[in-house]
């Protein structure tokens, strides 16, 4: 791979992590001592995505103008890798007026139609959206492809059976790329699964199926390469799995206390150890790496301070945008 | 919103609904139809005859059984700009793909914050009458007109369902279109003899939310929708011989609501008897009784009347089942009520 899509993928998975981390900070600043998940400057429901960036950045990577993402209720890393515009989606997680939608979508429900992102809160619905967008593409005789997310859990859902047949069927341009964390809020994979990958449900469906065991976003993005390509010549449908990370919790203010692989976590942090291996092949240095850092630090505190700037949506506006 | 038709024939619903698709199919590329069996058969309750030869089959999709996925697939397709129509063949399947419908459909503008439209139709067929038992009868449109995001569609005669479909197509709304087998004109359930009718030629709009008052009266209002409407006409034609004289509401769809027809026309006639294939609790009939009582409880000389499923699934067995359904006996019974007979 060359050295400047090695640097990019690096860069993009620290714009993501500060950005979770920021998230993280504003999400508790105004919920001490006591956690009330309604209250603070962003209230409700906050998945983050810290230790799945290797899949949005590495799949992200190949988009091209007029590709969509699918994303689910974690969605913040793909929204930023596929170019969601970071001011106004900060604006929405803290329900303000700039907001992509207004402050009535919220953390889980991020649309941006410039950057053709969505994103949906109900587990493998999304899926199906996404399946109608490539058959417009399609038939718009584009060569655009759609990229549908769906979590491990998702896998069991019968909407991702649905959307696989469907895509299958009609030869669709989609990714379907499963985000396996290992853990479906608390129950293990293991539990919830008949098979070890599911890569090997592609096959059900006539179409190639491809499982990443490393988080590193390398492979990841060597074999996404593979699925845009046969989805941009025509070759339909193809599922990428890759075996991801969970860093945090299902969302902010769960324990976790079912989770047995905890001890084990930190040191499978896919960051440090892409950071080190470019470091060893002389890739980026320590000036690179700060530079790096202080940029995405710099970029995501804008973002914070523009969302904050924003006012509160006016209550008499509430029935706005029902309808169009 | 206009009507420039330029003369009128007489079609069934099925195939004046299949026309207006046809016109805008037509004038927009965007616009396709996705669903099952909506192909070679042309849709089971004839809502898409013709299509499939006149289009061919790029805009007239024939789908696998499988409503998550197509539904949704639709959804996409519209939020990529393109209009599609799109078949749940009984509204009873809704079971299987609400989160689609109620979830994304409905509720995509509104968490865009306006920014992503869902200009899609869904179609899909309702109503018993013909002994196809519980899960193949039901009416459900109070279900989906509880959920807000969704215009809520429900012709009862070939023209209007012609004009609402040709403003459901129009619309930058998703619009689930309603339409009632025993109005269809199917050569092989029995119809009401105004499920075929003067259907106006050229470009028929009829604007979606206004009702429409196809028997004008003075001395009792019968507020309804879809097939009833035909079973009030009859109704009303009935008691004109005994010296009652019935208005009728046809409401044609039901989000948007036209309460102002309805307050206009009980102010007049003091008297409501709202008759409503769908179940009686939680639904239709209740919300425009507490819209009157809202208004003005006053403006009724006699307690609200109800004809609707006495929430019971809709029984097999025929006895049984015209037992449950708003038949001409229960209205006219309900009618009498008001004036006191």
């Amino acid at each position: 791979m060359d050295s400047n899509t090695q640097r990019e993928l690096y860069q993009q998975m620290v714009t993501i992590r500060t950005y979770e981390e920021t998230i993280l900070r504003e999400y508790h600043a105004d919920k001490k001592p006591v956690f009330d998940i309604g209250a603070g400057l962003i209230p409700g429901e906050m998945h983050l995505a810290a230790g799945q960036e290797p899949v949005a950045a590495g799949v992200c990577a190949h988009a091209i103008d007029g590709d969509s993402v699918t994303a689910t209720h974690r969605p913040h890393h793909f929204a930023l890798a596929h170019g969601v515009e970071i001011n106004a989606m900060t604006a929405e997680i803290f329900g303000r007026v700039d907001g992509l939608g207004r402050g009535r979508g919220g953390h889980m429900h991020l649309f941006d139609p410039k950057a053709k992102f969505s994103c949906s809160g109900i587990i493998g619905e999304g899926l199906p959206v996404a399946v109608g967008q490539a058959l417009a593409m399609k038939r718009r005789g584009t060569n655009n492809v759609a990229i549908a997310v769906a979590g491990e859990g998702a896998a069991n859902q019968g909407a991702f059976h649905e959307s696989l047949n469907l895509a299958a069927l009609w030869k669709l341009p989609v990714i379907f790329v499963v985000e396996d964390n290992d853990w479906g809020i608390s129950v293990p994979r293991s539990q919830s699964t008949s098979v070890p990958s599911n890569a090997v449900r592609a096959a059900a469906y006539g179409i190639p199926g491809v499982r990443v065991e490393d988080n590193a976003v390398e492979s990841v993005y060597e074999e996404a390469g593979k699925a845009f390509e046969r989805a941009r010549n025509g070759g339909g449908p193809s599922l990428l799995e890759v075996s991801t990370l969970r860093l945090w919790g299902h969302f902010e203010g769960d324990a976790q206390g079912y989770r047995s692989d905890l001890e084990g976590v930190p040191g499978r942090d896919p960051i440090p150890t892409y950071e080190q291996t470019l470091r060893d092949a002389g890739v980026i240095d320590d000036s690179f790496v700060e530079q790096t850092r202080s940029e995405a630090v710099k970029r995501v505190e804008a973002a914070v301070e523009f969302a904050k700037s924003s006012p509160e949506p006016d209550p008499s506006t509430a029935g706005d945008y029902v309808f169009a | 919103m206009t009507t420039e038709a330029t003369g009128t024939r007489r079609l069934n619903t099925a195939k004046a609904t299949v026309e207006a698709i046809a016109r805008e199919m037509e004038r927009d590329e965007n616009v396709f139809v996705m669903g099952e069996d909506v192909g070679p058969y042309g849709g089971i309750f004839s809502s898409t005859t013709g299509l499939l030869e006149r289009f061919g089959p790029e805009r007239i999709i024939d789908t696998p059984i499988s409503e998550t996925g197509f539904i949704g697939a639709a959804i996409g397709a519209a939020t990529e700009g393109m209009r599609p129509i799109v078949e749940l063949m009984f509204v009873d399947f809704f079971g299987v793909c609400m989160d689609q419908i109620y979830n994304h459909m409905a509720k995509i503008h509104y968490e865009s914050g306006g920014n992503v439209k869902v200009p899609l139709v869904l179609t899909t067929a309702v109503g018993g009458g013909y002994s196809d038992g519980a899960q193949h009868s039901q009416c459900l449109w109070g279900t989906f007109a509880h959920l807000p995001g969704m215009k809520v569609v429900v012709p009862s005669n070939p023209a209007d369902a012609a004009g609402l479909m040709t403003a459901a197509i129009r619309d930058d709304n998703p619009v689930v279109f309603m339409y009632h087998k025993g109005i269809q004109g199917l050569a092989w359930m029995k119809k009401n003899r105004r499920s075929i009718g003067p259907v106006p030629e050229g470009d028929h709009v009829v604007e979606i939310g206004k009702a429409a008052v196809p028997r004008s009266g003075k001395d009792v209002t019968i507020v309804t929708l879809s097939l009833s409407v035909h079973h009030a006409l009859d109704v009303a034609e009935e008691l004109a011989g005994e010296g009652v004289d019935v208005e009728v509401i046809d409401l044609r769809s039901i989000v948007p609501m036209d309460t102002q027809a309805i307050i206009d026309s009980v102010t007049k006639t003091g008297h409501l008897v709202i008759v409503d294939e769908d179940y009686q609790s939680f639904g239709l009939s209740g919300e425009i009784a507490a819209r009157i009582a809202e208004h003005d409880p006053t403006i009724l000389k006699t307690p609200v009347g109800r004809v609707a499923n006495p929430d019971l699934p809709i029984p097999y067995a025929r006895t049984l089942e015209y037992t449950v359904l708003p038949t001409p006996e229960r209205i006219k019974e309900a009618v009498l009520k008001q004036v006191g007979r």
